[in-house]
């Protein structure tokens, strides 16, 4: 009888662990089964490398260039933003915080991820979108540069915990050797702590990235969706996932611009695969 | 004990979507951002004159409501816009069948910041304007500042009837479109909202929004032509070059709660609500 209760158990557990790669393959498939069909349309080529984006005009003009590269742009500044603040913030909770403090910060940074992104976007819209328009005198503060900033503020948590988890599970020896040798304390961290979790904290910052190119809400909010090539971080972009979003309700079931999202969702799908697996690759050195 | 309460909180909860569902007092209604105010009046007159009858009215774009009708959410969708001959086809498709109903007309209004010293602009210049033939507000007469060019996004019936009336001049043939570098707002709110804090700005929507905080510009068809402001009385006379027609879509001939909901709509009570919200009626 405890046999075969264990028995179905295991069985339910195996169930649920597949059922996850099992959802993810029905909607890859599903993804592609979908977005593939406009490449009937466009070659894949004028559709990756087109500029122009007028997705209800006939015909369809559907060239993602503008917004790969707003998508792209918004990313790295959010990544320059976060990167130091991020592994900072992991450095002095991981190695210098007083316990209290280590505690308190903690709980502040896990606090941050709970904040919706519509939340952290409409706070943007009204605080960071007229303060950007008037410290750099440009004509509207909806820019890549408000979206990078909100974007900066929801990869920290990741970048912080995961960053911190690698250089706690640095071994104490390593400090105390450096200590013994005569480093100081930031000798220490800067030559043989943050080497030695190197790999886990650029999985962080891969995970960090991650959670930045598939932001939605907040970037549609502030980043003022113009599907234009961007001259520069001042200037307003179009966001490849706010661009599904906003247009996924018009987009009538089976027609060009319907699959033409679906393709962007590849597109999104392919590089947070990457950098997934790119992530996964430095965490999985590091052990 | 704990898991026992959770369980029942879960039926609880299907129970009651489920019942919401069959719930035949109720239509739902979705569509046009531009007409949503207008629908939500409506809905609250009408379930004052008939408890017990519930009407929920949403948002989300004239595109937004028709995919609804199409694929059998909502029973009434509001447009801004006529139906595409696409979109025909498909509901055809899924066995439904799209039945147009004039409920009012609006004044598209064209508005600026009120530290704007443009106040009148003619349809060409607008149309320059809004393709970005003219980037900076003293070519036009303004001062040397760059023109933000605020649009609405393409699951607007706004944005489309503005660019086939505006910038394509009602030209079945032209390849007019809105500037690359114009930004792409989700709501018309969100337009109000930025054309207020911004004095190079300019964008378009339902003379309805228009408040303090924006101005409205005096619109002529061409030079010749006087130039006149989006109030009501230019929109009825016809004098106001921008204006289009509101419809619903029901699917075929309305029946049942539809049919007393589109009824109210037209009655005389109806039509002072489309007044009292700023659009213009159609009888």
């Amino acid at each position: 009888m405890r046999k075969l209760k264990e028995l179905i158990i295991e069985k339910v557990i195996l169930i649920c662990g597949l059922a996850s790669i099992f959802f993810v393959v029905l909607i890859f498939l599903f993804l592609l089964k979908e977005g593939l069909a406009v490449f009937k349309i466009v070659s894949p080529f004028k559709f990756l490398f087109g500029k122009s984006w007028y997705p209800i005009s006939e015909p369809p003009q559907l060239g993602i260039l503008p917004l790969v590269l707003g998508s792209l742009l918004v990313t790295v500044g959010a990544v320059i933003i976060s990167i130091p603040i991020g592994v900072g913030c992991a450095i002095y909770i991981a190695e210098i915080a007083p316990l209290k403090i280590k505690e308190a910060l903690k709980t502040g940074i896990e606090l941050l991820t709970a904040i919706p992104s519509v939340v952290l976007g409409f706070i943007g819209m009204v605080t960071l979108v007229p303060l950007a328009k008037n410290i750099f005198h440009i004509p509207t503060g909806l820019t890549a540069l408000s979206g990078s900033i909100m974007l900066a503020f929801m990869a920290m948590p990741t970048i912080v915990s995961i960053a911190e988890d690698a250089l706690y599970s640095v071994p104490k020896t390593y400090k105390e050797g450096a200590l013994a040798l005569g480093a100081t304390h930031w000798q220490a961290i800067w030559r043989v702590m943050l080497p030695a979790a190197s790999s886990g904290i650029l999985a962080a910052v891969m995970l960090g990235i991650g959670r930045v190119i598939g932001e939605t809400m907040a970037v549609m909010m502030i980043t003022g969706n113009a599907a234009v090539i961007p001259s520069s971080i001042l200037a307003p972009v179009r966001t490849l996932t706010a661009t599904i979003a906003a247009e996924m309700g018009e987009a009538v079931v089976g027609s060009e611009h319907y699959f033409a999202l679906f393709a962007i969702g590849i597109v999104l799908f392919v590089i947070s695969f990457a950098i997934n697996v790119t992530a996964d690759l430095f965490l999985h050195k590091r052990q | 004990m704990f898991k026992k309460l959770l369980l029942i909180l879960i039926m609880v909860t299907f129970a009651a979507s489920a019942f919401a569902v069959k719930n035949k007092n109720s239509i739902q209604v979705k569509g046009s951002d531009t007409m949503v105010n207008l629908g939500q009046a409506w809905a609250e007159k009408y379930m004052e004159i008939n408890a017990g009858d519930f009407a929920a009215v949403t948002g989300g774009g004239s595109g937004t409501g028709l995919s609804s009708l199409i694929s059998g959410t909502c029973d009434i969708a509001m447009s801004s816009r006529n139906i595409k001959e696409k979109e025909i086809a498909l509901a055809k498709q899924k066995g439904i069948d799209p039945n147009e109903i004039k409920v009012a007309l609006d004044g598209l209004a064209v508005i600026v910041n009120p530290d704007n010293p443009i106040s009148k602009l003619t349809l060409a210049q607008l149309a320059d304007i809004f393709t970005g033939r003219v980037t900076n507000w003293k070519e036009i007469g303004g001062k040397d500042e760059k023109i933000v060019v605020l649009s609405r996004e393409v699951n607007s019936g706004t944005h489309v009837y503005f660019k086939e009336h505006v910038l394509r001049k009602n030209d079945s043939n032209s390849k007019e479109e809105f500037a690359p570098t114009a930004l792409m707002l989700s709501s018309s709110q969100a337009i109000a909202d930025e054309v207020a804090g911004n004095p190079s700005a300019i964008g378009y929507y339902g003379m309805g929004y228009v408040s303090k905080k924006q101005k409205a510009l005096a619109i002529a068809k061409d030079g010749k032509l006087e130039y006149e402001s989006p109030i009501i009385e230019n929109v009825i006379n016809g004098k106001y070059p921008i204006s289009r027609p509101l419809f619903l879509y029901t699917n075929g001939v309305p029946g049942g709660l539809v049919k007393k909901f589109v009824d109210f709509i037209l009655s005389k009570e109806g039509q002072n609500i489309v007044l009292a919200t700023d659009f213009v009626p159609v009888k």
